[in-house]
């Protein structure tokens, strides 16, 4: 099979920050080497791109005098649990105790330099930096005991943060005695080798989250729970559409008022007050006119559109003979399948608390990447990078969407502007409506097989998706995939804007890909797994399915059986996935009620066994609201869901069975686990719903309304 | 217009002074600093605002100051801490029941008004329950479960 790997493609936004704050903090650490982590051909051309860390130790960790271990890290806690699965790598290589480690987090100050936390990164290319850092450190204790014990290091060992002589355990000495709250200033000429699996401790055994207590006692800090002495709200004057201009603005109301302060630059309107409310009222006092044009795009056009706009083909891979394919084919399948846009919606709204304090700016914000949010504020306020610092804080959810930072870009301009701390709190119509989107799609599969159940065509274009989990792992001899555009954002095509949601593109190549396997299948009269194991020579995916199957007890099928069976496996951040799934669907309303989900998951080596799975269970709940009822309505640049009401989040009289199986790998790399479970519940409940009742959607959302269309 | 309002908060007495107009949820995340009942849609539909308001859930984003004249309000730092934590919120943290942990104070208040009233409920009882509270991180499972087993203790 000939790969064509086109080296030219957009990867994620490869922000370095400008000169002078890298290399004010690698003066701090002295250096910089690129940790060798091996990422798959797969993470290359989907985006996850390695990263350089800091080489000296000191980046990543700190043991303070009481003996408390500091971790650093420039990830955020959105709710993946790195916090827990980070502590949990460190406390393992440096032999402390888990509690005894306070995870440092996204302080642009204090940790070290991060792309951003996307990509299902953190585990699998942090963590091997992480773990060495420590890894090292705990030698260079050992040596410093070994002197100040008078001891051979042979003689030593540590435990809990206590080093101790093995024949007389009185003999001792603690890290906090050794480093007496200084950094290390030794260092390994070579890195020393990491814990093996039948060394680990914490590394593979089930750890509760460890900012649980926090969380449910109100006491963890979100960015708008961040209080400042002279704090004001802003409320900002929104356009109704994206395409709107502002033709005039009377602002008059509000200014005279005395009671609010009103900023204005250009079109950029906003409103301060100490109560939210009150900037909002007088907001409402402005009397703004727009020009909004009519460029009659909706939910339904959109898809013709896209087509239409679409850029050259980007062929990601190909091999074989498409004719020669066709020509060998019993059967033939020509579809298109199509993705609205969907919202990332995490419960916690954009939120930025920003001041300036002499020169400097801190900003408190919920941001997936606050290395990019500060030169991001840097370059728009004129100010040095090294002036602005993003702080540390817990995010109510980001699934991508907190990649982008305009609340934060608003909060920092209007603390400059208006000299007081700002928060801007997005309110839930300015999160519908500032979203970044998942793209609306369009894939068109041509494929064929024989009578025997042999794949023999296989001809894929996607549009606007992005090419992320396009390229097909089953053994088909002729075959192309043509991303066209192959990320996830498009200018000028949307009518708003897009970016990466959860498994960015995955999630519509998977629906596509793995609804047309089943469409086969059906057609020739085979059961979709032996329909898959026919076709497969991936051992990871043999296996795999072979793990969900045993799960699930997976009785063979003809679809439609009306059993309501459904199946589909994927790829995603380097983790195979295969999921099965049992259905309802209520002939009278086409509702769907999905009963009970098997989700096997080879994650290689899994830090936090418990943690894992609950990020495979969170893939499952939000994977329904895309699959059934998540949809973007809009006219031109005009959002019409703005609110719960009228976007339907997954409910709990929505939550199945969900049952999962993590393969027992220890001797892999560690892949990505918060993002990869998510891709497959498209195909899932679409093959579940047709081994039901015998109705195919080529289309998501899979309302009640469309299934009752198609049965 | 001002007006003076009497209410109990977390079990202490308080007399204040405020337009009465102004909506509950702001006026415990501001002027009392209550920052754990949190902003998810300002409009009912989510539930991370829930309060207790004289031991019923109550979605403080949907009344305003005036409706806990002479009431009682518990918030999330009210029920108990990280040091003595409520059942309820213990439960939370053992079946680790939360990811991002914003929607949690909600469902814990809402959880708790519940099984103030209802004791051992059933599966679909405590979904019944819970189903106006939204999670957007998949938490569902796991709050079912921990609602479960902290109607046992409460
Ligand atoms: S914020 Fe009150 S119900 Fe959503
Ligand atoms: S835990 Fe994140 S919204 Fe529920």
């Amino acid at each position: 099979m000939k790969k064509v790997f086109n080296t030219s493609i957009d990867l994620l936004p490869r922000h370095i920050p400008s000169g002078m704050s890298r290399r004010s903090f690698l003066k701090r650490f002295g250096g910089g080497v690129v940790i060798a982590v091996a990422l798959s051909d797969f993470d290359i051309l989907e985006g996850a791109v390695e990263q350089q860390y800091p080489s000296d130790l000191n980046a990543y960790l700190k043991i303070g005098e009481d003996g408390r271990v500091y971790g650093y890290t420039g990830k955020i806690e959105m709710g993946q649990g790195v916090n827990t699965s980070l502590a949990q790598m460190l406390a393992e290589e440096l032999d402390v105790k888990l509690g005894d480690v306070t995870m440092i987090m996204g302080d642009t100050d204090l940790c070290p330099y991060d792309r951003g936390t996307f990509g299902s990164l953190t585990t699998r290319v942090f963590g091997p930096a992480m773990r060495s850092a420590a890894a090292e450190a705990r030698i260079i204790l050992l040596q410093m005991a070994s002197e100040s014990l008078g001891k051979p290091i042979a003689s030593l060992d540590v435990s809990n943060g206590i080093v101790y002589e093995k024949a007389n355990k009185q003999n001792n000495i603690s890290y906090a005695e050794l480093t007496k709250g200084s950094g290390i200033v030794k260092s390994l000429k070579e890195k020393p080798r990491l814990k093996t699996p039948s060394e680990f401790k914490l590394i593979g055994k089930s750890t509760r989250r460890t900012d649980g207590r926090a969380k449910v006692t109100g006491k963890a800090l979100y960015a708008g729970d961040i209080r400042l002495q002279g704090m004001v709200y802003a409320k900002i004057l929104r356009p109704p559409s994206h395409d709107s201009k502002l033709v005039s603005a009377d602002t008059s109301a509000a200014n005279s008022s005395g009671a609010v302060q009103l900023i204005r630059e250009g079109d950029f309107i906003a409103v301060l007050h100490e109560d939210p409310e009150i900037a909002e009222k007088y907001l409402s006092k402005i009397e703004a006119k727009y020009e909004t044009p009519d460029s009659g795009l909706n939910e339904n056009t959109i898809f013709d559109h896209l087509v239409r706009s679409a850029p050259e083909g980007n062929v990601l891979e190909e091999g074989g003979d498409l004719e020669r394919g066709g020509m060998e084919s019993d059967e033939i399948f020509e579809e298109e399948y199509l993705d609205g846009y969907v919202a990332h919606a995490p419960m916690e709204p954009h939120t930025a608390l920003a001041t300036m304090e002499g020169r400097r700016m801190k900003v408190w914000a919920s941001t997936q990447t606050p290395f990019r949010l500060k030169s991001n504020i840097a370059e728009a306020l004129k100010m040095k990078e090294e002036d602005v610092q993003v702080m540390q804080v817990f995010l109510g959810g980001g699934f991508g969407g907190k990649s982008s930072n305009g609340q934060a870009l608003e909060a920092a301009r209007l603390a400059k502007l208006s000299g007081k701390p700002v928060m801007v709190a997005w309110t839930r119509r300015e999160e519908f409506f500032y979203d970044s989107y998942r793209p609306a799609a369009v894939a068109r599969l041509k494929s064929g097989c024989g009578k025997n159940g042999v794949i023999t065509l296989w001809d894929y274009g996607v549009y606007f998706a992005g090419q992320r989990g396009a390229r097909h792992f089953y053994d088909i001899p002729n075959h192309r995939t043509v991303a066209y555009n192959t990320r996830w954002t498009a200018p000028g095509v949307h009518p708003f804007a897009t970016g990466a949601w959860r498994a960015p593109s995955n999630n519509t190549n998977t629906f596509a890909r793995e609804s047309q396997i089943n469409r086969m299948a059906a057609k020739i009269g085979m059961d979709p797994l032996r329909f898959r194991l026919n076709n497969l020579k991936d051992e990871r995916m043999i296996r795999t399915l072979k793990a969900a199957a045993e799960k699930f007890g997976w009785k063979e099928i003809t679809a439609p059986s009306g059993r309501g069976f459904g199946i589909a496996c994927g790829v995603d951040a380097g983790s195979y996935v295969a999921m099965m799934a049992q259905v309802d669907v209520e002939k009278s309303s086409g509702k769907v009620k999905v009963n009970r989900v098997v989700l096997a998951q080879d994650m290689g080596l899994v830090i936090n066994p418990q943690g894992a799975t609950i990020q495979a269970e969170g893939c499952v709940m939000m994977g329904l609201g895309y699959a059934l009822s998540e949809d973007i309505q809009f006219s031109g640049g005009k959002i019409h869901n703005r609110n719960f009401d009228s976007y339907q989040l997954p409910k709990f009289s929505w939550t199945p069975k969900i049952e999962v199986v993590l393969l027992d790998l220890p001797h892999e790399p560690a892949q990505g686990g918060g993002e990869p479970a998510i891709i497959c519940m498209g195909a899932l409940i679409g093959n579940a719903i047709y081994d039901a009742v015998g109705a195919r959607l080529n289309q998501m959302p899979m309302t009640p309304e469309r299934i009752l269309e198609a049965m | 217009m001002m007006e003076s309002i009497q209410f109990k908060l977390n079990n202490k007495n308080r007399k204040i002074t405020i337009d009465p107009d102004r909506t509950l949820l702001w006026v415990l995340r501001n002027d009392f600093n209550l920052t754990g009942t949190k902003y998810g849609c300002g409009m009912g539909h989510c539930g991370s605002c829930t309060v207790l308001v004289d031991d019923k859930p109550v979605r403080s984003c949907m009344v305003t100051a005036d409706f806990i004249e002479d009431k009682s309000v518990v918030t999330i730092e009210g029920l108990g801490t990280p040091e003595k934590m409520h059942p309820v919120q213990k439960a939370f943290v053992e079946h680790d029941a939360l990811q991002c942990g914003y929607c949690t104070p909600g469902m814990i208040m809402t959880a708790t008004g519940f099984l103030q009233e209802h004791s051992g409920p059933s599966r679909d009882e405590i979904v019944d329950a819970m189903e106006e509270n939204l999670c957007r991180c998949g938490a569902h499972p796991r709050i079912i479960d921990a609602i479960q087993s902290a109607s046992k203790e409460i």
